[in-house]
């Protein structure tokens, strides 16, 4: 016979340590290979030290060997989910260096075409979002409905992620003769949809439970680590290029920067929900108002900088994008730099994430809307 | 503040520094030595408060190794380039700024990564994409050796 002795367990006792986990660099949340080394004690996230790297490609330093209209194919794919401003910045930039101006048709076609890529980076960013807290069914809507946006870019320009559609001084072709039927149709529809995205997961409890006063970053940190985008503009850092900086028809048309001060991470959700409609806004104010007119300035056949430097700012769907552009008169760059949103957001991640539970680490970093190329470049 | 007001403002306001008139935004050019205590002011000074730092980079000249800061004022929204040439184009080194623009951390580790560029008194230099066998790829006398860019 056995005797049960009662056993009294004593959490005065317990002695904890911080440890070390690796979070990547293959992480279903991560979306990419992106490795977060977290010091841990217990459940609770000390310290979060990223490092990143795995997926390099060299782009900057490919640049140097090709020519202009070469760089803009390799842009794409840094954020491929924001393809088509990526590819507006270079062209932007060469043409304000040979002081060119495009038609008023290509700024109106740009325009659209980067409010069609903002709304399709958006729905992949609430699918996923949805999808790291553990609610599988957002992802089916939104790649439902991006579907849609992703078949008007495939009429217009054959492909569907990398556009390659922005060239020095124009555009490649002429906007296909459905596409403003589609466009509009597809506004008709996602304005019908986008309630229903609010009503499956926003109000849900659950969701608003893990997302609110979770991950907070003040607007000095987010000015200090250059936070932009819908997460910068979460903690009242008012840091839209389109407004400050208006390029192609931005200067046309009437739109609202959504900011809010909280800093949270149900802040940041919020704002890139809002950011949708404004983004349908500026589509129906400018998709009737094609300018008639060419769809390309005639360029030379090899495009030549002037000597000295060129800097462009775009608004990406994650924040400021810029290119730097230093030409030594040759046919290609003497050096390029791309100033991507994701490189300055990720590591702002310390700031919200430490103090926090784990889980709320993944919920952060669904905010953040990394895009993991965009930082290695 | 108007590029030139700024232009004007920044030639009182740095006397040692050289302020010109680029083709977008004013560019002001300080020695290695001035770099840290022109960023402090360039920060604080309520009628400058250049806050944002946007883009940190490097660029590897024949003579010297230039470091570019692109910033803006998110109060003024104006924005200044400020260069700093290092004084040795093979062992080059500059001070950190990143205690008075916190993002810099990270874009000085590319920067050291890529070109070699030493940040005296930062908190963690290290390299941030590549492995440590690897050179600076982006200095102009980079042997491109297994041939990624040139065929």
């Amino acid at each position: 016979m056995s005797e049960i002795k009662e056993i009294i367990i004593s959490t005065d006792k317990i002695h904890t340590d911080q440890y070390l986990v690796n979070m990547g660099p293959q992480h279903p949340s991560t979306h990419g290979v992106l490795r977060l080394l977290v010091r841990l004690e217990g459940e609770i996230v000390h310290h979060i030290e990223p490092h990143v790297g795995y997926i390099h490609s060299g782009i900057e330093k490919m640049c140097e060997a090709i020519s202009y209209p070469q760089i803009i194919h390799l842009t794409d794919r840094m954020d491929y989910l924001s393809a088509n401003m990526n590819n507006e910045a270079v062209a932007l930039c060469v043409e304000n260096a040979l002081q060119v101006e495009v038609p008023e048709r290509v700024k109106y076609i740009r325009t659209i075409m980067d409010e069609l890529s903002r709304l399709a980076s958006h729905q992949l960013w609430w699918c996923v979002m949805g999808m790291d807290l553990g609610a599988l069914t957002t992802f089916f809507y939104g790649l439902r409905d991006r579907e849609l946006i992703l078949d008007i870019f495939e009429e217009t320009c054959g492909a569907r992620m990398t556009l390659n559609y922005n060239l020095p001084g124009g555009v490649m072709f002429d906007i296909h003769p459905n596409f403003q039927k589609r466009v509009k149709d597809f506004i008709k529809i996602f304005k019908k949809k986008l309630p229903e995205y609010d009503e499956l997961l926003t109000g849900n409890v659950i969701f608003q439970e893990r997302t609110k006063d979770i991950g907070y970053l003040s607007l000095d940190d987010a000015i200090a680590w250059g936070v932009t985008g819908p997460s910068g503009r979460g903690s009242g850092f008012s840091c839209d290029v389109r407004k400050h900086q208006p390029y192609s028809a931005y200067p046309l048309v009437q739109f609202e920067e959504k900011l809010d001060t909280k800093g949270d991470t149900f802040t940041r959700y919020r704002l890139r929900m809002e950011e949708m409609y404004e983004s349908m806004h500026i589509i129906e104010q400018l998709i009737d108002n094609i300018p008639e007119g060419d769809y390309a300035v005639k360029m030379k056949g090899v495009v030549k900088l002037p000597e000295g430097e060129f800097y462009q700012r775009v608004e990406t769907a994650r924040g400021e994008f810029g290119v730097y552009i230093v030409s030594d008169g040759k046919k290609n760059p003497y050096r390029v730099k791309f100033r991507s949103p994701g490189f300055s957001n990720l590591f702002a991640l310390n700031k919200m994430a430490a103090g926090h539970k784990i889980a709320d680490l993944v919920a952060i970093m669904s905010t953040l809307d990394l895009v993991i190329p965009d930082i290695d470049r | 503040m108007t590029n030139e007001e700024l232009q004007a403002y920044l030639t009182g306001e740095f006397s040692k520094a050289e302020v010109k008139l680029g083709k977008q935004y004013v560019e002001i050019l300080v020695q290695a030595a001035d770099l840290h205590e022109t960023s402090v002011r360039l920060k604080n000074v309520p009628e400058l408060s250049f806050d944002y730092l946007i883009c940190l980079t490097g660029v590897d000249y024949p003579e010297t190794m230039q470091i570019v800061y692109h910033i803006e004022s998110v109060k003024h929204r104006h924005v200044v380039v400020l260069k700093v040439n290092t004084a040795d184009r093979t062992d080059p080194k500059v001070d950190t700024v990143s205690d008075v623009w916190q993002t810099a951390k990270y874009h000085e580790r590319e920067v050291y990564d890529l070109l070699g560029v030493k940040f005296n008194n930062h908190t963690d230099l290290r390299r941030l994409f590549l492995d440590d066998s690897w050179g600076f790829p982006l200095r102009k006398d980079y042997k491109d050796e297994v041939r990624i860019v040139e065929r």
